[in-house]
């Protein structure tokens, strides 16, 4: 009995603080993207459009281009971090925590400074382009194709937001994946051995199949974040590679003051992304039940 | 931490009015010197690497006022900040405090309280953003031209054509607000800064869209600018001219050109909000600014010009003396215009709504 009155207790801070932080603003959002701009209040005269969500048609390209780049991110996420994951959780215990320190060290040091090294070493006279200016690698590649190059253009490409996502969010889909895979029962790889399966088998029908809850949720901590960002894409984009964040940002702190447009932005972009993330996850679900069928 | 500065600072100087006061007048004066040191403060907002901050160190330790120092990107970005943040002294340019005053959002100053209002250049007076003068004290003012790097192209530029020039393909940087990016467009096609003739206007956003079409910039930017004209990361930027002389410092190759099509001349003012909390410390701060000496400092600092016409006379010495060499009088130039080169220059008159409007959704347009 006592221990039932207590926790709602308990939970009166964080409900408290969801409420604040959490709802409230996403009514706020709801509010304003029905608001009129001109109105200004959503229950005045006038108050209430659509106009808002009309208007998103000509931003298209900024949603396709956005969802495009942080599906690219995390499948290369999954990629390089599951077999990251999956030999870090085979090793010695000691290998594990020095792998895990290296995994969390950048995560030590500013998010911003951290990619805005990165302009440092893309940039026309970064590192890379003065190491291979000092090799000879351009004078060699105009020697053979008859090129004009004097650089490599890396930054303000879709490949360097993509990169700048994946070398920030990376650790959260190893990292999952990784306690995952640590968990799995080794009686059932045992059993599968002792009925005959080689390794890629175990692997392809036991391993990576108990895995998946750990790729589900190492997904969607690095696609959420990476589809919303802006300030990736404005460091790495040089502003010419805009994204949702960035669309929405502009709209709020920006050159252009809507909120009312930066509302309904931030609201479809929610919704799609619960949806992306409700259909895999039912996806998830879906080939774990039938796996263990 | 800072307090016990602070008050250490307000106890010397009592302590300097103590050797020089009548005995009677002793208790006095340092207990007023104690109060004030305690919890006055004022939130100044202003653009980035925009002022000698020794000088906040020298205000706080002069009047005992504790300066909260933000800074914010663009005209555009300081209106939205001010939707949700309360400053005290906002450093807005012309176009912009035009705008503030018409939605009633200054307060009138009461230039009892800043004397050196007095020292501020005729020329710098009435302008058009506030003609009688009730809202406003002139901070800096300059020109925004193009920057562009010597070494990285072939000949000298002279008009803005080189900003949408696919010749320059990725080498350009467009300068990351819609006032400025739109107005060069514009300058370009012969038209006013101030037109309100939409067809011009779409005319000039059709010349940037296409340019960034044929991939001619390399980035949009604000004061990341520095970095990559610094670096030859790039070689053409527009930008303020005052900015340009702190790259200069670090880049020699870097030149400055007001272009033959003319270019944007700003005046950059501070002025006290309406809600402002702190309009006495707000006052102080900008008499503070204002003075001959200050200027002086941060004009050497900032490289912007001041409107302060005893700083703007005593800039050449004050530099000889404080560096040993004398100044360069063509860089002086850069930074103070002269009046012939004003004359081809136009300021940011404050736009109707409906164009204001229609430059935030050509600008997200151009962005996206």
């Amino acid at each position: 009995m006592k221990k039932r009155n207590r926790l709602p207790l308990f939970a009166v801070p964080y409900v408290g603080w969801m409420a604040l932080f959490v709802v409230a603003p996403i009514l706020m959002v709801v509010l304003y993207a029905f608001t009129n701009a001109q109105a200004g209040f959503l229950f005045s005269p006038d108050g209430f459009t659509l106009d808002n969500f009309a208007r998103m048609g000509s931003y298209a390209p900024v949603f396709l281009r956005s969802f495009q780049l942080a599906i690219v991110a995390t499948l290369v996420c999954v990629l390089i971090g599951y077999p990251v994951a999956y030999f870090m959780a085979r090793e010695g215990e000691q290998f594990q925590k020095m792998a895990m320190v290296i995994i969390m060290l950048p995560m030590w040091m500013n998010f911003l400074l951290r990619t805005y090294s990165w302009i440092a070493i893309l940039d026309r006279n970064g590192f890379i382009n003065q190491f291979c200016r000092a090799i000879g690698l351009f004078d060699l590649i105009n020697g053979i194709f008859g090129t004009n190059l004097e650089y490599f253009q890396m930054l303000g490409t879709p490949g360097a937001v993509v990169l700048g996502m994946v070398y920030n969010y990376l650790p959260f889909m190893i990292l999952p994946i990784y306690s995952v895979i640590l968990k799995l029962d080794h009686s059932l790889l045992e059993a599968a051995r002792d009925l005959g399966a080689d390794s890629v088998s175990v692997f392809r029908r036991v391993i990576f199949p108990l895995s998946l809850p750990g790729i589900l949720s190492g997904v969607t901590m690095v696609f959420v974040p990476s589809v919303s960002t802006f300030a990736i894409s404005q460091m790495m984009g040089g502003g010419t590679q805009m994204m949702l964040g960035d669309l929405i940002e502009l709209q709020f702190l920006g050159g252009a003051y809507n909120p009312y447009l930066g509302s309904a932005i931030a609201l479809v972009m929610m919704v799609i992304v619960v949806i992306c993330m409700y259909v895999m996850n039912r996806f998830g679900e879906g080939e774990e039940e039938a796996v263990m069928l | 931490m800072k307090k016990q500065i602070v008050l250490a600072f307000t106890s010397a100087l009592a302590l300097g009015l103590l050797s020089s006061c009548a005995m009677e007048e002793v208790p006095e004066g340092s207990q007023s010197a104690v109060q004030t040191g305690g919890n006055r403060v004022v939130n100044v907002c202003s653009w980035g690497e925009y002022i000698d901050p020794s000088l906040i160190d020298q205000f706080e330790a002069e009047t005992g006022i504790t300066v909260n120092y933000t800074t914010a990107e663009s005209n555009e970005a300081l209106y939205s900040k001010l939707q949700g943040t309360n400053y005290d002294v906002i450093c807005p340019s012309d176009y912009m405090i035009s705008q503030l005053i018409e939605e009633g959002k200054l307060a009138e100053l009461n230039y009892d309280n800043i004397p050196n209002y007095a020292l501020i250049d005729e020329r710098f007076k009435n302008l058009s953003f506030d003609p009688d003068n009730k809202y406003t004290v002139p901070y800096t003012w300059g020109t925004l031209g193009l920057i562009y790097n010597s070494a990285m192209v072939s000949e000298p530029i002279t008009s803005w054509d080189a900003m949408f020039d696919p010749q320059y393909a990725g080498d350009v940087l467009m300068i990351k607000n819609s006032r400025d990016a739109i107005g060069i467009a514009l300058l370009d096609l012969g038209y006013s800064l101030n037109t309100t003739n939409e067809a011009e206007i779409q005319e000039a956003y059709e010349k940037l869209a296409e340019a960034k079409e044929a991939g001619v910039y390399q980035g949009f930017v604000m004061d990341e600018v520095f970095q990559k004209l610094e670096g030859g990361n790039a070689a053409i930027g527009a930008y303020y001219a005052g900015d340009y002389l702190t790259m200069l410092e670090n880049n020699p190759d870097l030149k400055y050109v007001v272009p033959e099509e003319g270019a944007n001349y700003f005046v950059d003012a501070m002025c006290v909000l309406k809600d402002a909390q702190n309009k006495d410390e707000a006052e102080a701060w900008i008499n503070f600014m204002a003075s001959t000496e200050v200027s002086l400092k941060n004009m050497d600092y900032i490289w912007y010009a001041s409107p302060n016409t005893e700083a703007l006379e005593q800039y050449p010495t004050y530099y000889e003396e404080t560096y040993g060499e004398p100044l360069d009088m063509e860089l002086y130039e850069i930074m103070a215009a002269p009046s012939d080169v004003l004359e081809n220059c136009e300021s940011y008159l404050v736009s109707p709504l409906e164009i204001r409007t229609l430059y935030n959704d050509l600008w997200t347009d151009l962005l996206s």
